[in-house]
């Protein structure tokens, strides 16, 4: 056992060590950052892409373009949940934050599906177009992954593993938000299937890779 | 805690030492056993060294400090309950358990070794045993014993390669 003693000692060696330091930016500003430079990936594909069939296609259907505003509430709320978690006095229940979207996203999507069933005229993607689906969201999740983590790893997460699902779900809800710059197609099951098995990948990953350097950040053992 | 993001040594040791008493409170209270209360504590005062920069003073300090205490409280209960399930607490056994490497054949066997050895090196000649007390016993440099004996190395290691060869000679003869 150590004794009480020892304590005495301990903040003696601590407050020696003792340097100024930066305060975190608040989590709000951090958030904004980050939205930021999804921002500037968003402009970067409008620039490539034709944006007003993007979105006359988008109004056309009630269903798409209420996926497109759960898929892009979602990626908000989860980054901003992520941020939050990053600091260690903030509760688990921000990782509930984006679960409303998340659902208003689900839902809207798998209503979706179902619309190629009884409308005629519309252009459902096939497998082939699916699989560049899932490219271009592990694509485009995998450096906004990297500089959330980053981010992240600027805090001091208490519950790093919950603090990186929740930011993998937001990168992958903002890689599926920015699909729609590229995805001319009315959604199907095996459309729907393939982007939650994209944010399953993202979310797993950031969670095996994310977790792991969140917890070296919070770990006594080094 | 403001002063000590400020880098105000003073302030930060005052704050630590008021802090311990809290987050012994908090640690007890999640239920860490008294005799590592103190291990604990330390790990708590680690991490907000290392998480300063993260308090906001807009926020309330207590509240910080009660959830960095609580991490590192469960960490130690975690940590604690793997020990647990990998080691067994049975002091009878252990106290019982023989060590191999100083029984008491093998300490007989290590005696009766090291007379014959003794004997050996009794039959040799006084510079051949003088080589071996200095070379061998005392692991000395072949320049170190020439300085201690006052013979020259080519004598000493003559004699070495000798006694060598009387005490191989006697001890294979008798095994």
């Amino acid at each position: 056992m150590i004794c009480s003693d020892s304590n005495d000692r301990f903040v003696q060696v601590l407050s020696a060590d003792l340097t100024p330091v930066r305060r975190l930016a608040p989590p709000a500003w951090r958030l904004l950052i980050w939205l930021a430079i999804v921002g500037l990936a968003a402009l970067a594909l409008a620039m490539v892409s034709d944006v007003r069939s993007m979105i006359h296609r988008l109004m056309a259907a009630p269903d798409l373009w209420l996926a497109a505003a759960g898929s892009l509430l979602t990626a908000v709320s989860a980054a901003a949940a992520a941020f939050q978690l990053s600091l260690p006095d903030r509760k688990a229940v921000w990782a509930l934050l984006p679960i409303p979207p998340a659902l208003l996203w689900i839902g809207a999507s798998g209503i979706g599906c179902l619309r190629p069933w009884f409308v005629a005229g519309t252009s459902p993607m096939s497998i082939g177009d699916s699989d560049s689906c899932l490219v271009f969201i592990l694509g485009f999740s995998l450096p906004l992954s990297l500089l959330l983590i980053v981010m992240l790893r600027r805090g001091f997460s208490l519950r790093p593993n919950l603090t990186a699902v929740v930011g993998g779900l937001a990168c992958a809800s903002a890689a599926a938000t920015l699909l729609n710059f590229v995805h001319p197609y009315d959604a199907t099951a095996s459309d729907l299937a393939v982007h939650a098995v994209a944010v399953g990948i993202v979310m797993l990953a950031n969670t095996l890779f994310g977790g792991r350097i969140l917890m070296s950040k919070i770990s006594l053992s080094d | 805690m403001i002063a000590a993001q400020a880098g105000d040594r003073i302030a930060y040791e005052t704050l630590l030492r008021d802090c311990i008493p809290f987050i012994k409170l908090v640690v007890r209270r999640q239920g860490v056993h008294h005799d590592t209360i103190d291990d604990v504590v330390q790990e708590t005062l680690i991490t907000v060294h290392r998480a300063r920069r993260t308090y906001d003073p807009g926020r309330s300090f207590t509240a910080w400090l009660r959830a960095i205490a609580q991490r590192r409280a469960i960490d130690a209960l975690r940590s604690g309950g793997r020990r647990k399930s990998r080691e067994v607490f049975a002091p009878l056994a252990y106290e019982n358990h023989s060590d191999p490497s100083d029984g008491p054949e093998e300490a007989a066997f290590q005696i009766e070794h090291t007379a014959l050895l003794n004997a050996a090196v009794d039959k040799l000649s006084a510079p051949q045993r003088e080589a071996v007390e200095h070379l061998a016993l005392r692991y000395q440099t072949l320049a170190q014993a020439a300085e201690a004996t006052g013979r020259s190395a080519g004598s000493l290691r003559v004699n070495w390669h000798r006694a060598l060869k009387s005490l191989r000679a006697q001890l294979l003869g008798k095994n």
